[in-house]
C-alpha cells in the first residue's frame, strides 16, 4: 500500500529502535503518554513496546471516545432507542459497550428497538429521508476529529428542512482532557505524543500551554508504526535536553492552525458544555460541545426532553488511576477478575483500545514471562 | 397438464412448501434441474449408497450470507464448498451431501434457481453430489431470503489421521493463499458500506488442492482446517487450545493481497480476522513441510501458500506474531464480531 508501507518499514523501526536505545539514560526513567487510541493500537497492533528499553513506559491515556463515555448516557441512549418512534443510528464500536444493569445496545436492538449501525452521519440522514415518519437520532460521540461530520449533517438537515432528524451530542474536546490529567496532581507523565487525526483539525496551537505552564514536551505524531517510534524517540530527547516545546512529527498532514474551515463549521453548530462526565476521569469543565440554542430542533436532548441517568462503575474500578497514568492494569482489583473484554466492567477494558484491554490482549504474556 | 414453473417473473409463495403440486412441481423443475442425477430423480425421502471401508466422516453446516450474490460466488457455491472443505480437512474424499432449504416467502424464483444451479455447478466440480434434499417455505420477514443447511459424509483413506490436537511443538505451518479475500468481498456489497473493489470471493472447494498433499505426505499432516469465520486467527487459536500448544506467526509471510490489505485499513478491520472461504492451514511434520509446500503450490488453489510460523511449547496456548515492524503482538480470539473503529 503506497503511503503506508513507508511508515511501516521494519528495517527503519530497528534503526530507529537503535537510536531510542542508545539514547536513554540508563538512570532515570521516561513516563510517556500517547493520549490517543489510535496511537495505543499501533503500539499494540505493531508491538513497538517490545523495540522500548525497560525504564521507557508508555501510558495509554484516555484518547479513546469509546471508553470514556460514562454509562449514564449509554444509559440514556438506550432509553432514547426504546422509544417506539425512534431509530437510533450509532457508529459500530459502541454497540457492545456494556450500559447499566448488564444492558447493551447489541443487546436492546436484540430485543427489539431500532437501532442500526451506520458508518458516516450521511448515512443516517439518508435514513432519515427514507422514513419521513420515524425520528432518526444520530448518536454522536468522538473527539474533534468525528465533530465536524456531525456539525455537517445538522447543516445538510437544517438545509433540507428534514424534521425527523436530530443528534445525541456527546462530542469531546482533547485538550480539555489534557488538561485535567495534568491538574489531577498526581500525574507522573513526562511527556505526551499528541493526536494525529484530532490535530489534523485543531492544529498544533492547543497544546502551547501544556509545554509552556506546564513544562511538559508534547510530540504531535501519526498513526503509522513508524510515526509513533519516531515521537517517542522525539520525546526522549526533549527530556534529556530539558526542553519542553510542541514539535510536530505529523507534518504530512497537520499544521500549526489546523483546517479552518472545519473549525468554522463546528463553531457554527455547537457550543461549549460547563461540564460534562468522562468515564474514569469524572467531570471536566468545558471539556465538550452541545447544539447552539439556534439549532435546538435537531438536538435530541431538548427534542425529546432527556432526563439525564445517573451511572455509577464499579467503586472498585481504578480506571481513573490508570488513565492518568498513576496506576497500572494489574493493581486494579477487578482487573481480570470479573473485569475482561468479554465482561468489561471499565472504561479502559471496554474497546480493545483501552489500557486493560490492550494489556489483557497484549500484555500479559509479557508479565509472565519475567515474572 | 399444468403450467411449467414461471422461474423468470414468478416468486416464492407459501404454497412451494405446503406439500402439494407447487411444492412437487418446484422440486422436480428448479432443484432436480439444477443438482441432475439419478438419486434425487429415484423421488425417494432418502437416497441408498454403498459404504466405502475404511474410517467415514460426516459434516454440517447452516449457510445465512447476507447479500445472496457477492464477487466471486453466492450462497449456493458457498453451502456446497463449506461442507465439502469440512470434509476434506480430514484429509477425506467427499461423497454425498445432503441440502435443506429454508425459503423466504417471496423470494424471485430466478434467484432460487440462481443459487441452485451454483450449487449443482459446484457439487459436479467438487465430484459430491447432492442425494437427499428438503425445502421449507416461511411467511415475509421470518427469514433473509434463504437459508440453506447442507451436510456431507467423506471417506478417509488408511494411513490418514489428522485432527485439532495433533499439533506438535516443532511442527511447520503451511497456509493455502491470502486471507480476507471473501471478508472483504461480501462487506464491499454490504448495505451501507458499498466500496469499489476487484477483490472478489475466494470461495472454492479444496478437495483436489487435500488429495495432492495427501498423495505427497498425508502421513505428515497433523492438523488441517479451513480459516472462515473469524479467520486465520480464530483457526490458529481454537487449534492452540485442542493441542495445548502454542502458535508463532511472522507477519511478513502471511500473504495478504494488496487491495484486501487496503479495505481493511480504511474500515479498521485486521485481515487476520477476516473470513476465507477457500484456504486453508496445515500443521504438518517439519521434515515434510518442503514437500508439502511444493505440492500445495503445484495446484492453482495453493499458488500463493506459504509457511507462516510454527509451533512452539506453551502452556498458556498463546499464538503470537512477530510483525513486520520487529515487534511482538499476541493474536487473541476476537470479543464478538470484528466491527470497524470509528478513530
Amino acid at each position: 500500500m503506497k503511503h503506508v508501507d513507508e511508515y511501516r518499514d521494519g528495517d527503519l523501526a530497528r534503526g530507529v529502535a537503535r537510536r531510542i536505545a542508545a539514547e536513554t539514560r540508563p538512570d532515570r526513567a521516561y513516563r510517556f503518554m500517547e493520549f490517543c487510541g489510535g496511537h495505543t493500537h499501533a503500539i499494540s497492533r505493531y508491538g513497538i513496546d517490545d523495540l522500548l528499553p525497560e525504564n521507557l513506559r508508555m501510558i495509554h491515556g484516555p484518547g479513546c471516545p469509546v471508553c470514556v463515555l460514562p454509562m449514564g448516557r449509554i444509559d440514556d441512549a438506550i432509553a432514547l432507542a426504546r422509544r417506539p418512534e425512534v431509530t437510533l443510528c450509532t457508529y459500530a464500536d459502541l454497540m457492545r459497550v456494556p450500559a447499566s444493569g448488564g444492558a447493551s445496545l447489541m443487546k436492546a436492538r436484540a430485543e427489539g428497538a431500532d437501532i442500526r449501525m451506520v458508518y458516516s452521519t450521511l448515512d443516517a440522514l439518508e435514513i432519515a429521508r427514507n422514513a419521513p415518519q420515524r425520528e432518526v437520532v444520530f448518536f454522536a460521540i468522538g473527539f474533534e476529529t468525528t465533530t465536524p461530520p456531525t456539525a455537517t449533517a445538522i447543516r445538510l438537515a437544517q438545509r433540507e428542512g428534514l424534521e425527523n432528524f436530530s443528534v445525541f451530542c456527546n462530542h469531546v474536546l482533547t485538550p480539555a482532557a489534557i488538561d485535567a490529567i495534568l491538574r489531577s496532581g498526581e500525574t507522573v507523565v513526562d511527556g505526551f505524543i499528541g493526536p494525529a487525526h484530532v490535530s489534523t483539525i485543531i492544529g498544533a496551537r492547543p497544546y502551547a500551554r501544556f509545554a509552556q505552564e506546564f513544562g511538559k514536551p508534547v510530540v504531535i505524531a501519526g498513526f503509522e508504526p513508524l510515526d509513533v517510534a519516531q515521537a517517542i524517540l522525539m520525546l526522549l530527547r526533549q527530556a534529556n535536553e530539558g526542553r519542553s516545546e510542541v514539535e510536530n512529527e505529523y507534518i504530512r498532514a497537520v499544521t500549526q492552525d489546523g483546517n479552518r474551515k472545519a473549525q468554522a463549521e463546528v463553531d457554527e453548530i455547537f457550543e461549549l458544555r460547563e461540564s460534562f462526565e468522562w468515564r474514569g476521569l469524572g467531570e471536566i469543565p468545558d471539556s465538550a460541545l452541545r447544539l447552539r440554542p439556534a439549532y435546538a430542533a435537531f438536538d435530541a436532548e431538548r427534542r425529546f426532553a432527556m432526563q439525564p441517568c445517573a451511572a455509577r462503575d464499579n467503586p472498585a474500578c481504578e480506571c481513573g488511576a490508570i488513565l492518568r497514568g498513576v496506576k497500572h492494569p494489574r493493581d486494579c482489583k477487578l482487573f481480570g477478575r470479573g473485569c475482561t473484554p468479554q465482561t468489561p466492567m471499565g472504561a479502559c477494558m471496554v474497546s480493545s483500545e483501552g489500557s486493560c484491554a490492550a494489556f489483557w490482549s497484549y500484555g500479559r504474556f509479557r508479565e509472565k514471562a519475567v515474572s | 397438464m399444468s403450467r411449467k414453473l414461471d422461474i423468470r417473473n414468478g416468486r416464492v409463495d407459501l404454497s412451494h412448501g405446503s406439500g402439494g403440486r407447487a411444492m412437487a412441481q418446484l422440486i422436480t423443475e428448479l432443484f432436480h434441474t439444477a443438482f441432475d442425477n439419478d438419486w434425487l430423480r429415484a423421488g425417494n425421502d432418502q437416497s441408498a449408497f454403498d459404504a466405502p471401508s475404511g474410517r467415514m466422516v460426516m459434516t454440517t453446516d447452516s449457510y445465512v450470507v447476507s447479500p445472496l450474490f457477492f464477487p466471486g460466488g453466492d450462497i449456493g457455491a458457498l453451502a456446497v464448498n463449506g461442507t465439502v472443505n469440512d470434509l476434506v480437512m480430514a484429509g477425506a474424499r467427499p461423497l454425498y451431501l445432503s441440502a435443506g432449504f429454508i425459503v423466504e416467502e417471496g423470494l424471485p424464483l430466478a434467484d432460487l434457481d440462481r443459487v441452485a444451479r451454483s450449487m449443482g455447478a459446484a457439487s459436479r466440480a467438487a465430484k459430491t453430489p447432492i442425494i437427499t434434499g428438503d425445502t421449507k417455505v416461511v411467511e415475509r420477514g421470518k427469514a433473509d431470503g434463504v437459508f440453506i443447511t447442507t451436510a456431507g459424509v467423506g471417506v478417509v483413506p488408511p494411513g490418514i489421521e489428522i485432527s485439532g490436537d495433533r499439533a506438535k511443538p516443532g511442527d511447520v505451518v503451511l497456509l493455502s493463499g491470502t486471507i480476507g479475500d471473501h471478508g472483504v468481498a461480501v462487506m464491499s456489497k454490504r448495505q451501507g458500506l458499498s466500496f469499489e473493489t476487484d477483490i472478489v470471493s475466494d470461495c472454492a472447494a479444496l478437495h483436489e488442492l487435500v488429495a495432492a498433499m495427501v498423495a505427497a505426505a498425508g502421513g505428515a499432516i497433523h492438523v488441517m482446517r479451513d480459516p472462515t469465520r473469524g479467520g486465520l486467527a480464530a483457526t490458529l487459536n481454537e487449534i492452540a487450545g485442542q493441542s495445548r500448544v502454542g502458535v508463532r506467526l511472522a507477519e511478513h509471510a502471511v500473504p495478504v493481497r494488496p487491495q484486501v490489505a487496503a479495505a481493511c485499513e480504511l474500515l479498521g478491520l485486521d485481515p487476520l480476522f477476516v473470513a476465507n472461504e477457500g484456504k486453508l492451514v496445515a500443521i504438518v511434520a517439519p521434515e515434510a513441510a518442503d514437500t508439502l509446500l511444493a505440492a500445495m503450490r503445484a495446484h492453482p488453489l495453493g499458488a500463493e501458500a506459504a509457511m507462516i510460523g510454527k509451533i512452539v511449547a506453551d502452556d498458556r496456548h498463546f499464538v503470537q506474531m512477530t510483525t513486520a515492524f520487529g515487534g511482538e503482538r499476541v493474536i487473541d480470539w476476537l470479543t464478538g464480531e470484528q466491527l470497524p473503529r470509528i478513530c
